[in-house]
This record gives structure tokens, C-alpha cells and sequence, in this order.
């Protein structure tokens, strides 16, 4: 049996690099470009507002599946052709842009509008009062919604078998296809458990972390 | 004169709020606003730190102009760099204190001069210390704002707002989240600011602080002052039906 594992493993190891892969880069790109999302949907600019909701709506309203095919598979039809990895990140970082911008504003609204006032008669600029005043208290609010979305990009990064990168599910079905066996589906799903196992410690950390101001 | 007030008008969705408000401050003077909620009061002290930008009127700060007359009947304001100048020259405790939540104590203070005013981090931290003594919060400067007393809380609002020196404090309801037994603390705390030539506008409807503490009171109602007289004067012969009401 433990043969039979250490076997799999290389083809397991090499398609957990790609869904490692997936997911850091959705991450440190849809998080910056959620900010901007939960700005621009809190602006006054009435023509941005409708369009930052137009965006939500399509990218909450369809699925992540229908979206990741769109860009790979659509696109090229209409003379736009991404290769198989940026088309899913392309894919994934709109996507998840969107729910951490919806996170964002959420958390942005509920901060008391007396730090506002309280860093205008500071002097602060809009700019200086957001990244100084309003983003570290924000960060702390958002930080149990963020984990929650992050343990569900773990997941959903087993959607980039539709472009055929091969990624952890689709080694781990590979493989069980090929051996009439059903190790190889539960070894997949200990390593989606030991990630998401991880990620829970390091969300209560930060939320830690986050906890010496109320 | 560090503050004057000419002509100030102000309404919210077309409901005046303030009209035609006329007063001055002098260096080291407590002036006290009294009135009920919702006549005006706290818009005259938005308007003078500029959180609302009225509607016309002259605003007039240690010899700046906060916002005037163009000469064409229209009311501009003081520009980016100058409105800076200004906010120096002003300081506000609010009603309930608006303490940055993630800083401490000592960051509260320091932040404004160092990252606003390019103080340098220990000149800010020496003079934060120094108002803290001031205050008898020295042993409080590391902790956050959620562990505090709303007593202290408030000290901390001032520390904050005296951080550059302003020449006017202004103070909105500073009794309304103390104790009875704290006023008087709070009382003598803005008779030294008094003391050392600040000028001192108080928001309040406490009747009890304004004559303990204030030089001179404005009384309001429907957005304009209806009458305007040194303390004694106020207390001593009420011929006002409505302050009379009030005061009652």
C-alpha cells in the first residue's frame, strides 16, 4: 500500500505545483485588484459605480467553469488567444477580484464615519486616510470573510482541468482510472484537507495578530 | 482675536440650520455655546473646522482665512496648502472622540504631526509625552483606546488635538459622556489650555459646566444667537422667555 503511494506521488506532487501555482497568483493578484474593485464601487463617479456593479454581477452571476472556458476557449474565436495558464488565471483573478471587492466594501462601510471626520480635521488626505486610518481597520473586519473565500480558491483551483493543465484532482483521477483504484482519489483529498488545514492556522494567526485593538 | 465668525449661513437640504451666525474668540477666552439639540451648535463648529463647507459666510483663523467673500457675493475657501496652515492652527475633541481604534495611545497623538506635518518622530514623541503628563496619562501611552475610561479617552482626544499647538480648541458636549465626577477634571484641563492663551469654543447643553467653566456664553435657538453676554450677565438676569424655558 505504501508502495503504491510513493508511486503516485510524483504525478500527485506535480499536479499540486500547478494548483499551488493557480492559487498564489489568484491571490496576490485579486486582492490588490479587490481593493480597487470596493473603491471604485464606494466612489462618488456615478458612470464607475454602475460599471464596478455591472462587473460584480457577471462575475458573481455566472459560473467560475463558464468563465475560465469563456476567456480559453471563447476569446480565440473572436481573434484572443490566451495560452492554457494565463487564460485560467485571467479567469480566476477577475472572478475572486470580485468577491474580496464585495468583502472589501462590506468592510470599508462598517468603519465608524467619525475616522473620517476625525482624520480630516488631522489634516490626513483622502489617500493617506485610507491607508493609514481605514485599510488596517478594514483588514482586521474583512479577515474571517477572506479566509473563508481563500479556503474556497483552494477548491475551486481543481475547475483548471477544463483548460487540461493538470493540476492535483486531475492527476489523482488519472491515475485512479488507470489502476481501477480508489487510493489515489483519497490521497487527493488528504492534500486538499493538509492545505485547507494550513490555511485555517494561518487565518487564526492573523487573526491574532489582529487582536490587540478592538 | 484668534477666531471670527461673520455672517454664516448654512442649510441642509434646503432647511436653514444656521443663519446669518456673528461672533468672535479672544486668545485665552472660553466661550461656551448653549442650546438645545439640534439648533445649530454642532454645525458652527463643522463649519469652522471645516468637516461642511457653508453656505456663505466669513471664517476667519488666527488671521487666515478659512473661507470669505470674493467680493462677487460668492463664498471661496482657502486653498490645499493654506487649509493645512489652518488645521494647525485648529484643534477638535469630538463628542465621542473618534480615537483611532488600531493606534495607541501615543500613536493617536503622533500620527498627524509625523505623517501630516513631517515632524520628526522624536520631536512628536517628546511633546506627546509632555502632554500626557500634562494629563496624567503617562502610564496609559502604549495602551489602545478600547482599554481606556471614557474619562481617558477624552484626555486622549485632547493630547490629540493640542499635538501641533493649535491656537483655538474647540470642543463639542465634552460632558456628555463623563461622569458626574469627572467634570470638574475636565473643567480645569481646559482652564490651563485657557490658561497658556488658547481659545476655548465649547458645544454644550449643560447649563451646570457653561457656568462653572465659560467667560463669556452665546445662546441659540433655530439656527441664530439670540443672545450674547458674559457669563454673569447670562446667569444673573434671564429676561429671555426661551432661555428661561431652557435654563429651567
Amino acid at each position: 500500500m505504501m508502495e503504491y503511494i510513493l508511486r503516485l506521488l510524483p504525478a500527485l506532487l506535480s499536479g499540486l505545483d500547478t494548483t499551488l501555482k493557480v492559487f498564489f497568483l489568484t491571490l496576490i493578484l485579486s486582492i490588490p485588484l479587490g481593493v480597487l474593485v470596493a473603491v471604485g464601487r464606494l466612489s462618488k463617479i456615478k458612470p464607475l459605480v454602475a460599471l464596478v456593479e455591472l462587473y460584480i454581477w457577471v462575475m458573481r452571476g455566472t459560473p467560475l467553469l463558464l468563465q475560465i472556458i469563456f476567456v480559453f476557449f471563447g476569446l480565440p474565436i473572436v481573434g484572443i488567444t490566451f495560452d492554457r495558464f494565463p487564460a485560467a488565471i485571467l479567469a480566476f483573478v477577475l472572478n475572486y477580484a470580485a468577491y474580496f471587492g464585495e468583502i472589501f466594501r462590506g468592510g470599508i462601510e462598517s468603519i465608524d464615519k467619525g475616522q473620517y471626520d476625525a482624520a480630516k480635521v488631522l489634516g490626513f488626505t483622502p489617500a493617506k486616510t485610507f491607508t493609514r486610518i481605514i485599510l488596517p481597520q478594514m483588514i482586521k473586519i474583512v479577515l474571517p470573510s477572506v479566509a473563508n473565500e481563500v479556503i474556497t480558491l483552494i477548491k475551486d483551483t481543481s475547475l483548471v482541468y477544463v483548460v487540461g493543465l493538470g493540476e492535483l484532482l486531475r492527476a489523482g483521477k488519472i491515475a485512479s482510472n488507470r489502476d481501477v483504484s480508489l487510493v489515489p482519489l483519497v490521497v487527493v483529498g488528504v492534500f486538499y484537507l493538509v492545505l485547507t488545514a494550513v490555511l485555517t492556522a494561518i487565518f487564526q494567526k492573523l487573526e491574532e495578530k489582529y487582536s490587540y485593538f478592538q | 482675536m484668534v477666531l471670527k465668525v461673520q455672517g454664516l449661513y448654512k442649510s441642509f437640504k434646503r432647511k436653514p440650520v444656521l443663519k446669518n451666525i456673528n461672533f468672535e474668540l479672544g486668545q485665552g477666552e472660553i466661550l461656551a455655546i448653549l442650546g438645545r439639540s439640534g439648533v445649530g451648535k454642532t454645525t458652527i463648529l463643522r463649519c469652522i473646522n471645516n468637516l461642511v463647507k457653508c453656505d456663505r459666510g466669513i471664517i476667519n483663523v488666527d488671521q487666515m482665512y478659512l473661507c470669505k467673500d470674493d467680493g462677487e457675493g460668492n463664498t471661496v475657501y482657502a486653498k490645499p496648502q493654506q487649509m493645512l496652515q489652518i488645521r494647525k492652527k485648529l484643534g477638535l475633541v469630538f463628542q465621542n472622540f473618534n480615537l483611532f481604534p488600531h493606534m495607541s495611545v501615543l500613536g493617536n497623538i503622533v500620527e498627524a504631526p509625523i505623517n501630516v506635518f513631517g515632524i520628526s518622530k522624536k520631536e512628536a514623541k517628546d511633546r506627546a509625552m509632555d502632554l500626557l503628563e500634562m494629563l496624567e496619562l503617562s502610564d496609559k501611552a502604549n495602551s489602545y483606546p478600547f482599554e481606556l475610561s471614557g474619562g481617558q479617552k477624552q484626555r486622549v482626544a485632547i493630547a490629540r488635538a493640542c499635538a501641533l499647538n493649535p491656537k483655538i480648541m474647540c470642543l463639542d458636549e465634552p460632558t456628555s459622556a463623563l461622569d458626574p465626577e469627572l467634570r470638574e477634571g475636565i473643567a480645569s484641563t481646559i482652564e490651563n489650555l485657557a490658561k497658556d492663551g488658547m481659545g476655548i469654543l465649547i458645544i454644550t447643553h449643560d447649563m451646570n459646566f457653561a457656568k462653572r467653566i465659560a467667560h463669556r456664553i452665546i445662546f441659540m435657538d433655530e439656527g441664530q444667537i439670540i443672545k450674547e453676554c458674559s457669563k454673569e450677565e447670562f446667569f444673573n438676569n434671564i429676561d429671555n422667555e426661551r432661555i428661561k424655558s431652557f435654563i429651567s
